[in-house]
């Protein structure tokens, strides 16, 4: 087994678990950890995609592509969670509405 | 001045480097941001106009690589006809935003809170990053920043819509996200230009070019994932709907067609076919439920919606068999048509803003005597109306017919019938707010508003009818560095 | 410099629309400054226009918009015979609208609308491709439709929908037919037939469909007409207007058009779509006539009686002939002059003395004998009596008719006038005949003369037309060139 192969079966395994958490659930902080797992899962193919096969250094092109990745998609948490305990102040709930988050549990 | 002193100037930086620095500099300044912004606006219209002058000047697309660092390590910028195009009307529906709302906007003191303004130049400069990038990966950082200032300036008036947006948004990122890695896995490079030269590219790139889109889908709003846009929109103070309706959901659609137009993956029949035919049902869906709203927002809120859908109709017109004879003229038909709505939705936004400030609602019940208290007004909600419907002399028209023409061309009845159907629709539901502008009777006299505020959005409505009368020169302007094999439109 | 003369025919109308918008609504002797003598101005420049084609000069303006679409402003005989009659009739009506809207409302809005529809009206005029008709077209329905509204109650508000509704919908046929056309022929101009070397009869024959059935929504062809009785809530200057020279006739214009310079009344004929034509256009003669008769709003029956009387111009150009073109062209202008005097007289009836239905009119002929005098003619020239204007067009069409072969329009020519006379001698026989009502007020009734004289005038009109069709100049004698360079190459 390559290591490309490895990063791409571990990416891929993540952006499925974290898709699920994404569907499923209806807590919006769940929902937000599980775009993050998503996004890690992405980031993990793509540097696996900048493995040469032989090579003595990686492709630095992905490695730097995942750093600015990274950087945005925290500032995209930063923004969600402010949203949440914004609205978690405006109306108690963590959820949006018609949504209920005892299907969670 | 020559071609050659517009080129010495780094006036493609600028356009993204200004914005971003007025940001940084309106931070600090709170509510002060206004001045700053109103001092920086023409400047950032003044760079645009003249880099549209250059690239016209040129005849060929500018490409700068910032910092001296060279493709793939470094950032490629690029601007060819159709980004001068859509910075240019950016830049305009921008300048007038700022213009209407530095003068004393009021809407619930949401734009005098100091984020205002940061924000507002945040999304001007990610929209400007946008239509001038190069490569795969900078679209998708310039796409986040532009998804993130916009969010929060859908907070302003509503958590929940902006929180149901923000899923939507991030959903879409990571989706295209995926199609970006998947290329780079496939071809090892992220630039457009690199890409569309390497010809057809195999099912893989199809494939990840199909993940991109699927990602823009849901941050374009197009049916059936524009539930967030009505409540984001609607409920959003009026300079952020404006920006939100005319340019934001607009991105999205210029990347698209950056991706199927410019890199050209192998394009399958069917998958156009359904980004066509999710325009039709978008077109239809969104018309008929702006028929039914109660909210002068709303209405303008769902109407884009179903504007949206005409662009998406590109797609099965002119993406699949780039070489025909009439390729070009819808290709530039739907860009026509995105320059146009720009203009016109954010007039309608601005009036609709007015009419919230002068009366205190916008319930269409309560819009009768509006036509005698502020004529200027209601009657640039027509002028812009007429555009959206897509009637001459409008630039809309101009699409509409370059459009129905490659339609009929191509054999698309039922795409050129649902144009058609659409601009009736788009009347039906236009009017009726209109109609209930011009009723007269014993109403409360509305709020004086300041003529040199009710004259901006006449002019944005105007602007829009003039790219019709004009139209000649923005469509040479689009055909500057455009990418389809078809030289020529059908005479 | 031959671009010159339809830039500024065009301009004439629309820069004093556009100054009006911007007038302060108490500015009125600016704003009636403005129409007036921008209608007085352009009348001058027609002159000067008609002289110059007189003389063999070519007037032509062209806008290139995008590749395959363009502008095409230019003049000739049958534009300058729809724009003679368009700007005579606005100088008119500007008059009248003044002295009958005084003192009202948004009238800033109303002659801002009104001028707009003019500039529409002579863009139509001078329409010199397919396309510009359109662009032209869709702006007369965008500014009539304000001034159909203009009251702003839900009467007008309900009319204005069901205009929308019918003209809009009309609109898009055209539309699609124009595009379906322009992708078979290349862009379409009005100076020779289409090439329509591979296309098939019947996109042949859904193209006319579309495009004739699109303008017909305007010239009220049945089933069609629905819109035009309705629309009678606008004030009466727009009624005239609308009657007279710019909606219906816009239509029937479209119409001839269509049939003479983009299709050719031969190929019309080859593809077996004359005759139905004629028929829809009977049958709106007759139908028109009938109902304007069952009418006792005089506003109401003259509203019908236009159905019927536009259809007597879309009769004469369906009929494959040169005399029933002379016919129906005519009666464009002919049926203008006498439309606009019977409302100016209905307005000025309603306005001054209260006079509404029929029942109304009794003794009305002594009360304001000017307006009746001019209603009474334009009514005996619909009827067709010789030798007022009506009686040249039916004469014409009914010849046309004979010699096209098509014996059974004398039918309906004698018909529809026979129910001409039922339902205009009525009002004449009440007008003059019958004593006034007990207590009815006649001093001042004919004030201001603003209000009067344009009725009179228009009926002078109707009256020389007649007397005098044989010069060259008059309405025939120009109808008779056109068709005479048409046929005679």
């Amino acid at each position: 087994m390559s290591t490309a192969l490895v990063y791409a079966l571990c990416g891929a395994s993540l952006v499925g678990v974290g898709l699920y958490g994404f569907i499923t659930r209806a807590h919006l902080l769940r929902r937000i950890l599980a775009f993050n797992i998503i996004g890690s899962g992405i980031f993990l193919l793509l540097g696996g995609a900048g493995s040469r096969q032989g090579a003595v250094s990686p492709d630095p092109v992905p490695q730097a592509v995942i750093i600015t990745g990274i950087v945005v998609a925290l500032s995209l948490t930063a923004l969600a969670v402010a949203l949440l305990v914004r609205l978690v102040e405006d109306t108690g709930r963590a959820t949006l509405p018609g949504e209920d988050a005892s299907r969670d549990a | 001045m020559t071609a050659s002193g517009l080129a010495a100037l780094p006036l493609l930086e600028l356009t993204v480097v200004l914005p971003l620095a007025g940001l940084l500099l309106a931070l600090p300044l709170g509510h002060h941001g206004a001045r700053a912004t109103l001092a920086l606006a023409p400047i950032i219209l003044l760079v645009t106009a003249l880099l549209c002058i250059e690239i016209m000047w040129s005849g060929a697309p500018i490409e700068r690589v910032a910092g001296g660092w060279d493709v793939p390590l470094g950032i490629a910028l690029r601007a060819d006809g159709i980004s001068g195009a859509f910075l240019l009307t950016t830049a305009l529906v921008a300048c007038a935003v700022a213009v209407f709302q530095a003068q004393g906007g009021q809407d619930g003191g949401a734009t005098r809170r100091s984020t205002f303004w940061p924000l507002f130049l945040a999304t001007w400069g990610a929209l400007n990053a946008v239509f001038v990038s190069g490569d795969l990966f900078n679209l998708y950082v310039a796409l986040e920043l532009l998804t993130l200032a916009a969010v929060a300036m859908v907070a302003y008036g509503s958590t929940e819509a902006a929180m149901r947006y923000l899923l939507f948004a991030l959903s879409g990122s990571l989706v295209f996200l995926l199609g970006v890695a998947l290329i780079y896995a496939g071809s090892g490079t992220f630039d457009i230009g690199l890409l569309g030269s390497a010809g057809a590219g195999d099912t893989a790139m199809t494939v990840a070019a199909a993940f991109m889109t699927a990602g823009l889908l849901a941050k374009a709003a197009l049916f059936p994932f524009h539930a967030w846009l009505p409540p984001a929109h609607g409920n959003a103070p009026t300079p952020a709907s404006a920006l939100l309706s005319a340019l934001v959901v607009k991105a999205p659609f210029f990347i698209l067609v950056r991706i199927w137009f410019d890199i050209g993956p192998e394009t399958s029949g069917v998958l156009m076919q359904l980004l066509g035919y999710l325009g039709v049902a978008a077109i239809l869906y969104g018309s008929l439920l702006a028929m039914r709203q109660e909210r002068l927002k709303l209405v303008i809120a769902y109407s884009t919606v179903a504007q949206l859908g005409y662009l998406f109709l590109v797609f099965p017109l002119a993406g699949a068999a780039q070489d025909l004879p009439w390729t070009a003229g819808t290709w530039s038909g739907a860009i026509f048509h995105a320059l146009s709505h720009a203009l016109a939705k954010a007039a309608l936004f601005l009036a609709a803003g007015i009419v919230i400030e002068a009366v205190g609602h916008d319930r269409l019940q309560g819009l009768a005597g509006l036509a005698r208290d502020l004529p200027m007004t209601v009657f640039a909600f027509g002028i812009a109306a007429v555009s959206i419907m897509g009637l001459p002399p409008s630039g809309a028209f101009i699409g509409k017919y370059l459009m129905l023409t490659g339609a009929l061309a191509g054999g698309h009845v039922f795409l050129a019938i649902v144009m058609i159907g659409g601009g009736l629709l788009a009347a039906a539901y236009l009017f009726r707010p209109l109609r209930l502008m011009l009723l007269a009777g014993e109403t409360q006299p509305a709020k004086a508003i300041a003529r040199r505020r009710q004259v901006v959005p006449l002019l944005l409505a105007l602007a829009a009818v003039g790219l019709g009368i004009a139209a000649s020169l923005p469509y040479a302007l689009l055909q500057i560095g455009r990418s389809l094999t078809a030289t020529e439109g059908i005479e | 410099m031959s671009g010159i003369m339809p830039a500024l025919l065009m301009l004439c109308p629309l820069v004093p629309a556009v100054l009006t918008f911007f007038l302060r609504e108490d500015s009125h002797r600016l704003r009636n400054a403005v129409a007036i003598g921008s209608a007085l101005l352009k009348l001058a420049l027609i002159a000067v226009v008609l002289l110059g084609v007189a003389a063999g000069n070519e007037y032509e303006l062209r806008i290139p918009l995008v590749p395959g679409l363009y502008m095409l402003l230019r003049v000739d005989e049958l534009s300058l015979l729809f724009i003679t009659l368009s700007s005579f009739l606005w100088l008119v009506t500007t008059v009248y609208a003044i002295a009958y809207l005084g003192g009202h409302e948004n009238l800033s809005r109303f002659f801002g609308f009104f001028n707009l529809c003019v500039a529409a009206t002579t863009g139509i005029a001078l329409s010199g491709s397919l396309v510009t008709f359109f662009f032209f077209y869709e702006l007369l329905t965008l500014s009539t439709w304000p001034l159909v509204v203009h009251n702003g109650d839900e009467k007008s508000l309900s009319a204005g929908r069901t205009y929308l509704a019918y003209t809009m919908g009309g609109s898009a046929a055209l539309l699609l037919g124009i595009v379906w056309a322009e992708g078979v022929a290349g862009p379409v101009e009005f100076i020779a037939p289409l090439d329509f070397e591979d296309t098939g009869t019947l996109a042949q024959r859904l193209i006319f469909v579309l495009c004739v059935g699109g303008m017909g929504v305007k010239a009220a062809l049945i089933p069609l007409h629905g819109w035009l009785p309705t629309a009678m809530v606008a004030p009466a200057p727009v009624s005239a207007l609308l009657h007279a020279v710019a909606v219906v006739k816009a239509g029937a214009f479209g119409i001839i058009r269509f049939i003479h310079d983009v299709y050719g009344i031969a190929r019309v004929e080859e593809l077996a779509l004359g005759l139905p034509l004629a028929l829809i256009a009977s049958a709106t003669i007759i139908y028109g006539s009938v109902r304007a008769l069952q009418q006792t709003d005089i506003k109401r029956r003259l509203a019908f009686s236009t159905v019927s009387q536009v259809s007597y111009i879309v009769l004469g150009a369906s009929l494959a002939g040169p005399i029933a073109a002379i016919g129906g062209l005519v009666h464009l202008v002919h049926q203008g002059l006498m439309k606009v005097t019977l409302f100016f007289a209905a307005g000025a009836l309603a306005e001054r003395i209260e006079v509404r239905s029929v029942d109304q009119l009794d003794g009305a002929g002594r009360r304001m004998p000017l307006t009746m005098v001019a209603f009474s003619l334009a009514a005996l020239g619909m009827i067709g009596v010789p030798p007022l204007a009506g009686f040249m067009s039916k004469w014409f069409i009914g010849v046309g008719a004979l010699e096209a072969g098509r014996g059974w329009v004398i039918l309906v020519l004698a018909g529809s006038s026979l129910l001409n006379a039922a339902y205009f001698l009525p009002l004449i026989y009440r007008a003059w005949f019958k004593p006034a009502p007990e207590g009815a007020v006649s001093a001042g009734a004919e004030r201001p003369l603003a209000l009067i004289l344009p009725a009179v005038v228009t009926a002078i009109s109707v009256l020389g037309a007649g007397v005098l069709a044989g010069l060259w100049i008059s309405p025939l004698g120009w109808a008779t060139l056109i068709v005479e360079r048409e046929y005679l190459p």
